[in-house]
């Protein structure tokens, strides 16, 4: 504990702090505004802080830039789609095609993932076969992407430096107008970290202010069985409001994998065909569904997991009853289980206008 | 500047100078690392030996290992004169190779006996540990609540020498699952590591000798007991009984 002398001797210490930085301010370098990310209640009582990089603080003008280049077409090579293309707000940032298709017409062989709740994501492995190592690495790709943006990253800082507006936010955002490849994903990784859902009618649910059907109730008994829908093991509970584990796992698609996953990533065999759980909020904008957007409904999904699981060497062991072909359930659970999994869905997410072009 | 910094200094030092008097008396004290080791019945076991079926349990069953993480708290230090319970928990995971800590209370030295928890006790098991949470470790409420003891996945290959999954997880039995499960007894155990001198900061190696899970005093047959065993209180009591003999001290540094 301080002694009253300590505590006088802290007082002076800050004192001179508070001096020196007052000396520091007749700098006319403008000092981007620090804006932490609001966290959820439901969050803040149940999981760990998100991970903000050192290097890379929130930032009132951070964030806007970042929304900005989001929406912007001019990191395309033609300047006919930006981000938003593929990750649009109506649909929880995803698009609503089996594999999204890039700026030339060619359809690419992943669905696209939806976005939100990403700061949460511990162990930074982005992408649906975990490639990417962190937000701001997730966002260099795509740009250069042949069926993505398909554009070059020299291209695209040029455009940005000669654009009217650009050097001034980047300036107002980084305190330099000499625009770079980094400091654009920078951006764009701070406004996606904005991009939090946490208000579903589940959420209420929990807070109180919501009653969920007896039949949604069901549904969620299912989900967290383990002998009936065990879903719990990979896409969490309502202790983990993620409702996902950012984890790695083959769920059975298929016998023979077109798409190694994490494997071709990692280069281990044992990694082939696992790919990251998606959370499961929002699942009403997000269809189609899986790394290849192969089920188009609920009741697909629901079914593959129940009679549809395909054995393979690196299947999960998580996977029940492989050899029936699942867990078997009734059209009764199966209905009651996708009752629940709506609930997930966040409406005010979709309709946030901070989320809007 | 110069005598701005000359200044803080000058704070810094005599900041430091008065809290120097308030150690004069106390014992050293020292802090422990608990370092968690596998193996096979001597075997050594990591992330990189995960995933090919490679072992043989007591009952012959052929199995591999995929996933390996549990939970261990309460950390007790006693000697004849006092104890120090260290009231932790922390989740060992040697699928991502995360396998020591070191507690952030220190100890004075001395020779204790040490022994901590597996799994977590019916008080810490009914609070809401959110880095527990955030590793998705929880068990669902219908099923007594609280998180997993243990999580040991892998495959055998079964009578029809087919491959086939298992989950060995460990948590608080429990009959009744439902909205008002009841619990037939205890199944987080104590581990006693016996005597252990410890004069400095000391490494403390713990062995978990996996096939013991599969041994005594219960001859587990993967054919019968393999997945949905949470559930099953039956098995989750054998699980406590073939824990007892899972663990022991290793190399003490």
């Amino acid at each position: 504990m301080l002694t009253n002398k300590g505590t006088r001797h802290i007082i002076f210490f800050f004192g001179l702090l508070i001096l020196n930085y007052n000396c520091s301010s007749d700098d006319s370098t403008h000092v981007p505004k620090l804006q932490p990310l609001v966290i959820p209640e439901i969050f803040s009582d149940n999981i760990i802080d998100p991970i903000i990089p050192s290097d890379n603080p929130q930032t009132t003008e951070g964030i806007a830039l970042g929304k900005r280049l989001f929406f912007d077409n001019i990191l395309s090579a033609n300047g006919t789609k930006s981000c938003a293309s593929c990750h649009s707000p109506q649909s929880a940032f995803t698009d609503n095609a089996p594999t999204s298709v890039g700026i030339d017409g060619i359809a690419g062989t992943r669905n696209s993932m939806p976005l939100f709740n990403m700061a949460w994501n511990y162990n930074e492995r982005f992408n649906w076969d975990g490639k990417a190592l962190s937000l701001e690495s997730q966002a260099i790709e795509p740009v250069e992407n042949p069926i993505e943006l398909h554009s070059d990253w020299d291209n695209v800082v040029a455009r940005l430096q000669a654009h009217p507006d650009y050097p001034e936010l980047f300036d107002l955002a980084f305190n330099t107008s000499t625009i770079t490849k980094e400091l654009t994903t920078k951006a764009i990784a701070q406004f996606e970290r904005t991009l939090i859902s946490a208000n579903s009618k589940f959420d209420n649910y929990l807070r109180d202010q919501a009653v969920l059907s007896p039949q949604e109730i069901n549904g969620l008994d299912i989900f967290l069985r383990e002998d009936k829908g065990d879903c719990f093991h990979c896409h969490g509970n309502p202790n983990n409001p993620l409702w996902t584990d950012n984890d790695f796992h083959n769920n059975g698609l298929d016998s023979q994998f077109t798409d190694l996953g994490l494997g071709a990533v990692t280069g281990d065999p044992s990694d082939n065909g696992k790919f990251r759980s998606p959370s499961l909020r929002n699942l009403a904008y997000s269809a189609p569904y899986m790394h290849d957007g192969r089920f188009s409904t609920l009741e697909e999904v629901i079914n593959h997991y129940s009679e549809g699981l395909q054995n393979s060497p690196t299947i999960d062991p998580l996977m029940k009853k492989v050899d029936e072909g699942g867990v078997q359930l009734t059209d009764q659970e199966k209905a009651d289980l996708k009752a629940f999994l709506l609930t997930l869905t966040d409406p005010s997410f979709i309709a946030n206008p901070d989320f809007q072009n | 500047m110069k005598k701005k910094l000359a200044l803080l200094g000058l704070v810094v030092l005599v900041l430091y100078s008065c809290g120097e008097d308030n150690d004069d008396n106390q014992e050293p004290q020292v802090f422990t690392t608990f370092e968690f080791t596998h193996n096979w019945d001597g075997a050594l076991i990591t992330s990189i030996n995960f995933n090919a079926i490679q072992y043989t349990n007591e009952n012959g069953d052929l199995l591999s290992i995929e996933r390996l993480r549990y939970v261990v708290s309460d950390i007790i230090f006693s000697n004849e004169e006092r104890t120090f319970e260290l009231d932790i928990y922390n989740l060992i995971d040697v699928t991502n190779n995360d396998m020591s800590f070191t507690p952030q209370e220190s100890i004075p030295t001395g020779t204790y006996n040490v022994s901590f928890t597996f799994g977590l006790d019916n008080e810490d098991n009914s609070e809401n540990l959110i880095d527990l949470n955030s590793e998705s470790f929880n068990v669902p409420d219908n099923l007594g609540g609280g998180y997993h003891y243990m999580q040991l996945d892998g495959k055998f290959i079964n009578s029809s020498m087919e491959e086939q999954g298992y989950n060995y997880h460990a948590i608080r039995a429990v009959e009744n699952p439902g909205p008002n499960p009841t619990f037939p007894q205890d199944t987080f155990f104590n581990v006693d590591l016996g005597n252990i001198v410890i004069n400095d900061n000391v490494e403390v190696e713990v062995e978990m000798n996996i096939a013991e899970w599969f041994k005594t005093p219960n001859l587990w047959d993967l054919n019968e007991l393999n997945q949905m065993l949470m559930p099953n209180a039956s098995a989750q009591i054998l699980m406590y009984q073939n824990g007892q003999n899972v663990f022991r001290l290793g190399d003490v540094n």
